[in-house]
């Protein structure tokens, strides 16, 4: 079997992104994911990955290539999930087969898979030779209210961030601004501050969280806990970026 | 040289009439960004708040704020005419349709039916003067169509299988050269005339010379009256324009002879921007013209442009909705020799969309290349984020086939500028053909037996063995009618309502076209795609009719870059073109076709019945060439690249796309959305796609639009639809929702 026919299970692909990476990117959701967000807006990837579609490295990057038109130079394709991590067996035959395909590579994460231990180290290791940038989603600072929001402490994230700054990986920091829940100031100016210990840190963003994924809650029964949570007005948004990204 | 030309560059266009040789010898590209733009000046803001006061009265008296019932329009009807006779001189510009602005003229010659009905629909009087002439001792169009029509032809019209077809208004789409009248003077242009016609008809007196003499001479007398209804605003236009300002204004004298004399379903402008750059550039070097100047002589000619009515009657609302003219005009595109033509003058035109706000007409249309300036591409991507007012058409794809010098002649159809006109067909309704060919010709709405009487299907599943064949059949019984319905029809328009104003700015031996047109394309892809690839379950009613179609598993659907229902998508077309082509057209016109529909396609699904792809009967077709509602599952570069399959070599009328993209989706301020916009249509261009309408804006907004229209937020609120541009809130509350049913690209 060659890499090309190492099998994911996805959960969806989408020809037109423009928000997740620089440029125009071909996004791949992989299914399945470990943390349980109280906002997510995608909870039907939830579900452990063999309820997705399988599909292959070679159908998805030919898939991904009838989009090279629009891509320019810095467009290219953008993994996420569900959390992409939990495959990362097809991640790296994926990526390298891309970068073979001359394409660039941009993996969506919040990686809670990761860890120092064996074997995922050494895949992780692996995979970030042929990731062009890795788009790092921290949810909340303080660990008890990480565990809070998604059902896990943040610490394996926050490595994961040490580690990619200690290997130079180049990388975007996103975070998600839920009033009342991650916006308010002292949290920022702590995640600002590590923010600022990171090296190759390339962008930093702030998303309003937004309630257009509350109907998926519905369809699938399970109750959602945020829902006299209000989306963010501007000026909460723009006050955070002043924190987070000025 | 003489005066007039001084500092231009050639000597081939000096000696005969040959504008693109003077655009090619004499303009300037600007690489340049838009920070040299001026912004709009007190007279510009004056006039253009002003005619917003009469804009918004027309609007709050249901659509029409005055119309002429006495008397027949021509170039010569009326005095001078200007937005407000306290501020005339603030209008660098002038002249009006007729003696007030937005008054809607009386036009009988198309046919005085329509004429009068259009006044007592919004509660004029027509002259019984008039009438008595126009039934007694003049014949119109109208009337010499219906008197040579078929039984078969009233037909197929009443069961809209052909609708909106220019049997009861002008047919348009013929595109004057009015640049003409600005590099050359009227006197000049007589000449030539002079010399075409004596050179006419020498040796052999056969009909075709008769009419081509008869033709030569109308012409001329127009170019005559054109000098008198200059005069009556004070100017001389029988010699060449002498700088900016005096080109500006005789090349719209053209173009108001046109409006004041025809009422076309499009009256386009045509290909001028680049052409106006070169007087403005002479009269900057001259230092005679301010930048400030420059761009108000532009706002003033664009405010005109902004004013064309026309006293149109409810069913031809229906179907080109919200008031549209077509007043198509053209900027940037690339030079045979290689050299992009963008010049500053591109940026003056869209920069009247900020000047003055977005505005539906004139119909700003961007020809396209992913070889154009970054700057030029950038800022125009920006100019679609603001204000959804623009299309973009592929420069690369028409360039090969209609040279550098092609104007657009309606919503998105090239035609050489000055060299060409086309006879425009309006469309078939294709998805009901395939109903015929299920029900043997009788139609699902009327019952009635419409088209030839072959056998319906019996079996209980639909297969492609069984309904291509007669898909086939049906289709060369509806190519036959159509083409036939259009020769018709354009034999009576040129005898009783020849365009002489327009063809006098039109190259004597004249090459026409003749623009058959597709509805319903998406759905009649879908349904084969249904035939072919699920299993399709005819319902039939006590009668045996097949009324209604169960579809049994999935099937691909065209929207989706999946090559098997493209595939479907790229043999529909060509079959049908192949059919259309066997046929005689009018005057050797050569046949085209289109897949466009306007905003017909809300009336053409009210007339059509279920369809195998699931759609409902009476649910508005797909526009243009648009997947259907729903069938996109991939997001928007999947369904751009299946429309980009279609070759526009079978299409050369055009093929229509038109899509709305949330702000959200483009990115997260309007620099990064004009970015990324630049790489969509870069990539859509580049796979060969004909063109695209952008819309930027989420769904929110037009729900709230068509809840609160009164909010002045809303008053200019333009968004693109198949083929033109158009204010939502004039839309009728069908066409609306139709257009907020069509899912926005967003992402969640």
């Amino acid at each position: 079997m060659s890499a090309s026919d190492t099998k994911a299970y996805i959960h969806s692909t989408e020809s037109f992104g423009s928000v997740d990476g620089p440029g125009i990117r071909f996004l791949i959701f992989l299914q399945g994911c470990g943390m349980r967000c109280r906002y997510c807006h995608n909870p039907d990837t939830w579900k452990n990955s063999e309820s997705g579609t399988p599909a292959t490295v070679g159908e998805l990057l030919d898939k991904a290539e009838r989009y090279r038109d629009y891509w320019a130079a810095e467009g290219g394709i953008t993994v996420s999930g569900g959390e992409a991590l939990l495959q990362i067996d097809f991640l790296i035959d994926l990526f390298e087969e891309a970068h073979r395909r001359g394409i660039n590579t941009c993996l969506d994460t919040a990686a809670q898979p990761f860890t120092r231990e064996e074997p995922f180290f050494s895949k992780f290791e692996r995979l970030m030779q042929s990731t062009d940038l890795v788009l790092l989603d921290i949810k909340h600072f303080s660990s008890e209210r990480h565990r809070w929001l998604t059902g896990h402490g943040n610490e394996a994230i926050l490595d994961c961030a040490r580690y990619l700054s200690d290997i130079g990986q180049p990388m975007w920091v996103r975070h998600v601004l839920v009033p009342g829940i991650t916006d308010d100031e002292e949290h920022l100016r702590s995640l600002r501050k590590f923010i600022d210990t990171l090296g190759n840190v390339k962008k930093v963003e702030v998303l309003p969280y937004h309630t257009l994924g509350i109907f998926k809650w519905e369809q699938l029964g399970i109750p959602y806990t945020l829902t006299d949570v209000p989306t963010p007005t501007a000026e909460q948004t723009q006050r955070a970026e002043e924190i987070l990204v000025k | 040289m003489r005066n007039e030309w001084r500092g231009f560059k050639g000597t081939k266009w000096t000696e005969e009439v040959n504008m693109r040789d003077f655009i090619q010898c004499n303009y300037t590209a600007y690489d340049g960004d838009e920070s040299f733009l001026a912004g709009p000046t007190e007279a510009t803001n004056k006039l253009w708040g002003r005619l917003q006061e009469l804009q918004k009265q027309e609007r709050a008296k249901g659509g029409v704020l005055d119309m002429e019932t006495e008397i027949v329009s021509s170039m010569t009807a009326y005095g001078p005419g200007y937005i407000d006779e306290s501020m005339k001189d603030l209008e660098k510009i002038v002249g009006l349709q007729t003696d007030k602005p937005l008054k809607r003229a009386f036009m009988p010659y198309g046919g005085i039916k329509m004429a009068e009905q259009a006044c007592t629909t919004y509660g004029y009087q027509p002259s019984e003067k008039l009438h008595e002439i126009f039934t007694k001792y003049c014949k119109t169009h109208n009337e010499g169509v219906f008197d040579a029509y078929t039984d078969e032809m009233k037909r197929v019209r009443h069961n809209h299988i052909l609708t909106g077809l220019p049997d009861t208004y002008g047919r348009g789409r013929i595109v004057g050269d009015y640049r003409r009248v600005a590099l050359y003077g009227i006197d000049f242009l007589i000449e030539q005339k002079e010399i075409d016609k004596y050179n006419c008809g020498k040796r052999q007196m056969s009909e075709d010379i008769i009419r081509l003499r008869e033709e030569i001479s109308m012409q001329i007398k127009a170019l005559k009256e054109m000098k008198k209804m200059a005069e009556i605003y004070g100017y001389d236009i029988s010699q060449p324009a002498k700088n900016a300002r005096e080109a500006v204004q005789w090349l719209y004298f053209g173009y108001l002879a046109a409006i004041k004399t025809q009422n076309g379903a499009a009256m386009s402008v045509g290909r001028v921007s680049t052409f106006l750059d070169i007087y403005i550039t002479r009269d900057m070097q001259e230092g005679t013209l301010t930048e400030q100047e420059a761009q108000e002589l532009i706002d003033h000619l664009v405010m005109k442009f902004r004013m064309v009515k026309f006293a149109r009657i409810p069913s031809y609302n229906e179907i080109f909705s919200g008031d549209p003219v077509w007043a198509t005009l053209e900027v940037a595109g690339i030079g045979q020799d290689g050299r992009h033509m963008v010049t500053k003058n591109c940026y003056r035109f869209l920069n009247t969309l900020i000047n003055m706000g977005p505005s539906p007409e004139p119909n700003l249309t961007v020809l396209y290349s992913p070889r154009l300036p970054e700057n030029f591409k950038r800022y125009a991507a920006w100019i679609s984020v603001k204000t959804s007012s623009i299309q973009y058409e592929n420069d690369e794809v028409m360039r090969p086939i209609w040279g550098d010098d092609y104007s657009i002649c309606c919503c998105v159809s090239a035609t050489q500028t000055g060299k060409e006109m086309q006879f425009f067909g309006a469309r078939a309704n294709m998805a009901k053909t395939l109903l015929y060919a299920i029900n043997g010709g009788v139609d699902a709405k009327t019952r009635e037996q419409c088209g030839p009487k072959f056998r319906p299907i019996t079996s209980e599943y639909l297969t492609w063995e069984e309904l291509e064949p007669r898909f086939r059949d049906t289709l060369d019984w509806l190519a036959d009618i159509y083409v036939n319905t259009l020769n018709l029809i354009h034999y009576m328009h040129d005898k009783y309502f020849y365009e002489a104003a327009e063809m006098a700015l039109i190259d004597s031996d004249v090459r026409r076209t003749f623009a058959t047109g597709i509805a319903g394309f998406s759905h009649v892809v879908d349904s084969i795609c249904a035939v072919k690839y699920a299993k399709v379950k005819i319902i039939r009613d006590e009668n045996g009719f097949n009324y209604d179609y169960v579809t049994e598993g999935d099937f691909p659907r065209y929207g989706n870059d999946d090559d098997r229902a493209d595939e479907v998508a790229v043999w529909v077309l060509k079959t049908f073109l192949a059919k259309i082509k066997r046929h005689h057209t009018y005057r050797n016109s050569e046949p085209t076709t289109s897949i466009l529909t306007i905003t017909s396609n809300v009336v053409y699904g009210k007339y059509t019945g279920n369809l195998p792809d699931g759609r409902r009967a009476g649910a508005p077709l797909s526009p243009g060439a648009n997947p259907s509602y729903g069938a996109e599952k991939n997001g928007l570069l999947a369904s751009l690249n299946s429309v980009a399959k279609i070759p526009y070599e079978y299409a050369l009328d055009g093929i229509s796309n038109t899509q709305t993209i949330a702000p959200s989706a483009l990115g997260h301020n309007d620099e990064e959305r004009a970015q990324t916009l630049v790489r969509v249509m870069d990539g859509y261009f580049t796979k060969g796609a004909h063109h695209l309408n952008v819309n930027v804006f989420g769904v929110d907004k037009l729900l709230d639009a068509m809840e609160h229209p009164e909010k002045p937020e809303y008053a200019n609120f333009t968004i693109r639809v198949s083929g033109y541009a158009v204010k939502f809130i004039d839309l009728t509350h069908e066409q609306q929702l139709d257009v907020i049913a069509r899912q926005a690209h967003e992402r969640l």
